[in-house]
Formats: structure tokens, sequence, C-alpha cells
């Protein structure tokens, strides 16, 4: 127990002493998480869309402003010809081409029926549908107003017709920094917790000073634990620093318990010390251990539902996710900051990154050879 | 006096560089491990995140209450179960359990129909569906729900065919480029700007600062070896493999993910090589102003990582950003190395409509060079 407070006063002073790795250990999250949640909107409006209008018609000539006051679209292109239009898809200042051939009125009107065309570009697979989904539902909207003033005969009222009435639970206002601003906050801790832990320990590897206490009569587990509870502490001071963030800058209060929270906190960053003490034990340098863990937090990052949905991804690939402790304690912040659920719904997510942190640390603990360097 | 068979300067100098990239990819091809996952990792984040990541919503949890289990719920729940958006699950029938549901977080909408739908639809002509999106994610909930307003719009549509209605305008949507908006075009470029801009960073600033570390920097810094050597020489294993990178990237996205080379394979080199040279000078510049080597990855990791992730572009559109962000996402080079990527790889442009992005890439590149060599020099001192 000695010997342990005395490793601990060490650790504790060997990060304190480096201002540097200090700074961006405190300073970058702050801005990140300042600046960061602004870049993550994805409210798709302003789609850009290149209009061409063979038709000229009166039909034509209110439709074009439906389109561009919908809030949706901006106008950046009235071209001659769909070619032109299309140029301006190809170079990226059009999203969208809208185009109304000739005689469009006409053939509405004689034959009850016309085609409009529009070409998205689908490379943003998101992108296109919803702006697709928009310009479908101005067109029927304007459908519905020529049949009213053109046809009054057959009203659309004649027609049955199924409304919609829709709400949005838990985040009625549809504000996105509710909902990423605690996903950031998890990134963070996650590069700080997996990767500090890591890079401590290869450095006393490179620099030789493992072997000054591999021969000392301290203990494997008292080095390791020497080694993790300081980044367990400045990892939740890290989280309690983005939760006050959170709240001055973006007004958010955990609707849920802060107990429930800083439980499944400590278990992550066990989850996640256990990773990068892993890392440690396969990296000897730390050029070794900055590729193994830049492979990590990346796949993490990207793949763990920060930014996008785990539902969308392949069974397989859903069913690694599974064994990612950040996938389950974003879940678990989501659901405590958002919905305020308890220990009882965040149980399964709970019990997830206990039997993968215990995985992970005994596999570390196993690997970790006291004799060998 | 140099006597006349003495070799000119130049050619010392040359020798020089060349004796010093010697011992550079000596030393870095000797550790065979951490060249396996210099090579290995990138390229497996590749084809990992090239198969699983897509933007798109599909096969979202939802639950259908039909109180009225009629002809008309039940096509129209047909209609929704056919659709790849939705997966239904079996249906729930108090609000309690449709709470409950929502709290532990395993379905995102519920739509309710209410009892005898058919019956108002028929005899008022009109009847309501209720959808109940979590919107928790605001992402999810809207384009959830706005999928099923679609599907729920078609059928009206079917019923104002079925009666009749005049003056239809049908919509013709062609979608360029990824005609089954599936996620690899859109992420591949992406990734790839975003793990070769921080793979060249790291490695570059790590393999810097580690020979400050250990103090061999400064006997190469009294050395008659020029600065600017030091760096050429530091710089050309990484350029190395950071290029063979790129290949096996290319290769694996033609063969797995089906995204070939639409462009001039020459012109999209080209613009790698620059993009690579600028992040390669990045690293160099942040291995100046970092002590340790911890440090410089920190820096790297934490500092690095998510803005760049963010400000490329590929995870959510650069025009939505606040003005300030966009200024920011400017001085991103992966930002413009997206761009260039997916006009030459995806839709098969040519030079003409990427010469804007590739002259502010050569401009960061010889910039943060400059300042890095310049800084380089004051540390000779």
């Amino acid at each position: 127990m000695k010997t342990l407070i005395f490793l601990l006063e060490k650790e504790f002073r060997q990060i304190l002493r480096n201002r540097q790795t200090l700074g961006v250990l405190i300073i970058a999250p702050v801005i990140q998480l300042l600046l960061l949640p602004l870049a993550a909107n994805y409210t798709v409006k302003n789609i850009s869309i290149a209009v061409v209008d063979h038709d000229h018609s009166t039909f034509s000539r209110r439709l074009i402003p439906k389109i561009t006051s919908s809030g949706y679209f901006t106008l950046t292109g009235y071209t001659n010809s769909y070619r032109q239009a299309l140029t301006l898809v190809e170079e990226d200042k059009a999203d969208l081409a809208f185009q109304i051939p000739a005689n469009f009125e006409r053939d509405l009107i004689r034959e009850n029926s016309a085609k409009v065309y529009m070409a998205i570009d689908a490379i943003d697979g998101t992108k296109a549908s919803l702006g697709g989904a928009y310009l479908n539902s101005i067109l029927s909207d304007f459908n519905a107003d020529i049949r009213v003033n053109q046809a009054p005969a057959s009203t659309a009222a004649d027609a049955p017709h199924i409304d919609i009435i829709s709400s949005d639970w838990y985040n009625p206002f549809l504000n996105y920094n509710l909902y990423i601003v605690p996903a950031i906050l998890v990134t963070l801790v996650t590069a700080l917790a997996a990767m500090q832990s890591a890079f401590n320990i290869v450095q006393e590897k490179e620099s030789g000073t493992i072997e000054q206490i591999n021969v000392s009569p301290i203990k494997k587990y008292i080095f390791i634990l020497g080694k993790l509870i300081p980044f367990m502490v400045l990892g939740i001071l890290v989280f309690s620093l983005g939760l006050l963030v959170g709240w001055l800058v973006y007004g958010i209060v955990p609707a849920g318990n802060l107990l429930v929270l800083y439980s499944s906190l400590v278990v992550y960053l066990f989850a996640m010390l256990g990773l990068g003490l892993l890392i440690a034990t396969y990296s000897a340098t730390q050029m070794q251990a900055m590729s193994l863990s830049f492979f990590f937090i990346n796949i993490f990052n990207l793949m763990s539902g920060v930014f996008t949905s785990v539902d969308s991804m392949p069974a397989w690939a859903q069913t690694l996710v599974e064994t990612f402790p950040p996938s389950h304690f974003i879940k678990i912040m989501r659901m405590v900051v958002l919905k305020g659920s308890g220990f009882g719904d965040i149980a399964y997510h709970l019990a997830a990154m206990t039997v993968v942190g215990t995985l992970l640390n005994t596999w570390a603990v196993l690997n970790y050879k006291k004799t060998s360097s | 006096m140099p006597s006349p068979e003495m070799p000119p300067e130049k050619e010392i100098n040359m020798k020089q560089l060349i004796v010093f990239i010697k011992k550079e990819f000596l030393q870095v091809f000797r550790d065979k491990q951490t060249l396996l996952m210099l090579f290995g990792l990138p390229i497996a984040q590749i084809v990992l995140f090239g198969f699983a990541l897509s933007n798109e919503v599909k096969g979202s949890k939802i639950v259908i209450t039909d109180y009225s289990k009629d002809a008309v719920t039940t096509r129209i729940i047909g209609k929704i179960t056919a659709s790849q958006y939705f997966t239904v699950e079996q249906s729930l029938q108090n609000a309690d359990q449709l709470q409950a549901a929502f709290r532990k977080g395993t379905i995102k909408m519920a739509v309710v129909f209410p009892a005898n739908f058919a019956e108002d639809l028929a005899r008022t002509g009109k009847a309501s569906v209720e959808i109940i999106a979590d919107a928790s994610d605001p992402n999810e909930g809207t384009t959830v729900a706005n999928y099923m307003t679609q599907i729920i719009n078609d059928y009206n549509l079917e019923l104002d065919s079925i009666a009749g209605q005049p003056l239809q305008i049908v919509p013709d949507i062609l979608n360029l480029y990824n005609p089954q908006l599936s996620g690899p075009p859109n992420f591949v470029p992406g990734v790839m700007a975003l793990v070769l801009m921080l793979v060249c960073t790291m490695m570059t600033s790590v393999a810097i600062v580690k020979e400050k570390e250990l103090g061999t920097m400064e006997i190469l810094l009294v050395s008659p070896f020029k600065t600017l050597y030091i760096i050429i020489a530091k710089l050309t294993p990484n350029l190395l493999i950071s290029i063979v990178n790129f290949f096996i990237i290319i290769l694996l996205s033609s063969v797995f993910l089906d995204l070939q080379v639409k462009g001039s394979l020459l012109l999209l080199t080209f613009c790698s090589i620059l993009f690579i040279l600028t992040s390669l000078s990045i690293g160099l510049l942040l291995s100046i102003y970092s002590s340790t080597q911890q440090g410089a990855m920190m820096g790297a990791l934490m500092g690095m990582m998510l803005p760049t992730m963010l400000l490329t572009g590929f995870l959510f559109p650069i025009d939505n950003m606040p003005l300030a962000l966009q200024w920011l996402a400017n001085i991103v080079p992966s930002r413009w190395y997206f761009i260039i990527v997916k006009n030459v790889m995806l839709k098969g442009l040519g030079f003409a409509s990427i010469w804007k992005e590739t002259l502010i890439l050569l401009g960061m590149c010889v910039i943060l060079f400059g300042i890095s060599l310049q800084k380089f020099k004051i540390r000779l001192q």
C-alpha cells in the first residue's frame, strides 16, 4: 500500500511537470467542445439547386419561387440547358439539377400528367435522399395548389387523404447540441484514457526506466495500479470539466442522475485503461503505440455511433461494435443526459463494458512480463 | 585552395544527402514490427470503414401500434415492412410499454393507427396516423420521420389516382455518381484524406522528436549536414511509405469496394503526393514545438483528430456550418484533398476542375515547409 502511494506520487509529479502535455490534456478538450458541436450539424438545408426551365409557362414560373422560398434550397444557377445544369453539379456548385421540360403546362392540362426531372449529386447519400424528399413534397404541395385553381370541379377534398401527426420526443426543438456534446465528450475522454496510459508506459520502456522498476521489489499489480489510477483521476477531471462546459455553454443539464453517469464513467475508464495497458504490452516503441492507438481511436470515433448511425451498418459490423466500450458509454451518456434513464435502463450496456473491461485488463496483465523489457 | 581533383561542392552535398537518406531508410526498415503497423493499420481502417460506414439511415427499429387492424392499415403496414428503411419490431400495445422501449433506446420511432382508421377514411375522407420519433438524435429522428412521411404520401398518391385526380406532376429522379446511395463513395475519399493526413503528421513528428528525446538530434545538428538535408532525409522514408499506402488503398477500394478511379490515376497520384508532403510538413512543424514524443502525439491525437474528422466535410456538409467554422475548415488541408479525390476518383473529372484546390494545397505545403525550415534553423543555435 505504501509503495503504491509513493508510485502514485511519482506518476502525478511526472504528469504535472510536463506543461505541454498538461496543456494539451486540459485545453484541447475545452476548445473542441466549444467548436465542434457547431460543425456537427446535420440538418440538411442550403441544398444548392440549378434550375432549367424549358417551358417558361405560368406554372413553371410559379413553381420555381416555391422551391427557392422553401428554406431548404438556394438557387445557384438558372441555366439554358440541362447539360449546363449538370456541369454545375459536376463542379460542385450545385447539389441538384432540376428541369422543367418544354410543354410542361400544356401536357399537364391536356393529358393530365407531366414529368419534371431532377438529377441529384448522390455521393453524399443522405443529402441526396433528403433533398429529393424535400423537393418531392414541395412538388406535391404545388400539385395540390394548381388542382384547386385549375380543376375546381374535382377538388382535393374528394379523394380520401391520410394526415400525419408527428411528434418529436426527448428533444422537441431538435437541438443537435444535446445529442452531439455528450458524444464528443466521450471521444475526448477516450483519447485521453486509453492512449495517454499506453504512451506513458511505453515511454518508460523506451527510455529504459522500466527496467529499474522491474528489478525493484515492486509487485506487478502495484506498478500497473500506479500507472492506471492517475489516468483514471485525469479522466474523471476532464469529464467533469466537459460537463461543466456543456452546462455553461450549451445549457445541457443531464436529465438523469449524476451518480449513474459517474459510475458508468468509472467502469468505462476501467475498460479503456485496460486497452491502453494492452497496447503498451504489445508496443516496443512509442511509434508503435501511436500506430495502434490511432487505429483504435479512429475506429471508435467513426464506428461507435458518434456521428453516423450504428443501425445502418451491416450486421457483422454491428456485432463488432457491440464489443466497443465507447459505443456503450456513448449510448449511456445519451440515455442518461437526454432521457433521464436510470441504472435499470442501462444495465445491459454497463454489463457489456464490465465484461469487455475485465477481459482487456486480464489479457494485459497476463501479457505484461516483468522480466523482459 | 581546393585542389583541382576535389569534386565540386554540389556533388559532395548530393553524396551527403544520399548517405543520410540511406541511414534513415535503414533505421525505418530495420524495425519490422513498426513497419508492419505503419502499413497494415491504415489499410485495415479504410477497408473496415468502406464496408461498415454509411451516412444513411436504414433498418431503423420501429414499432407499429395498430388499433384498427383493417384492410387499409394492413396495406400501409405492408408497405412500411417492405421498405429497407425500417425493421418493424413486435407491436406494443400500451403507452407505458412504448415509453419504456424509447427509454431503453430499443426503438427509434412509433407509428400509431387509431381505431376505425379505414372507416374514417371512407366516410369522412380523412384519417390521421400518429408518428412519434425519438428526436434525441435529431438527424436520425427527422430522417426517419421523413421516410415514413414519404411512404404515407405515396399511399395518398395511390388514393388520388384511384379517385381519378387530374393534373398529376410526376417527378423523375436520377441519382448521379452513386445510384444506390451507398456509403463507400462518400466515405472512402474522406477516410483516405483523414488517415493519410494524420498518419503522415504523427509519423514525422514522432520520428523527429524521438531523436530529440534520445539526444541524437544534437549530434546531427553539430554535424556539418545542412538543415535542409536533415529534413529531407527524415521525410523521404515517410513519403515513400505513404505513397505505397496510397496505392494499396486505391487497389483495395477497386477490388473490394468496387470503387475504381474514374479519372486520371496520374493526376490523382500527383495530388496525393502533394497532400502527403503537406501533411509531412505539419508533422515537421509539430515536432519543432514538442519536446517529448508523448507531447507530439497528444498534440496530434487530441488536437487534430476530431477537427480533421469534422472539418474535412465527409461527415457533415461544410456549407451548413457557421461562417467562422467554414473559414477554419479552409485551413484544413484534408478538406481540399477530399474535393480532389471526389472529383477525380468518383466523378472522373480532369485538372480543370481541381486546379484551385491543387494550388491551395501547393501554397499550404510551401508555407508550412518554409516555416519549419526557418524554425529548425533557430534551434541550431
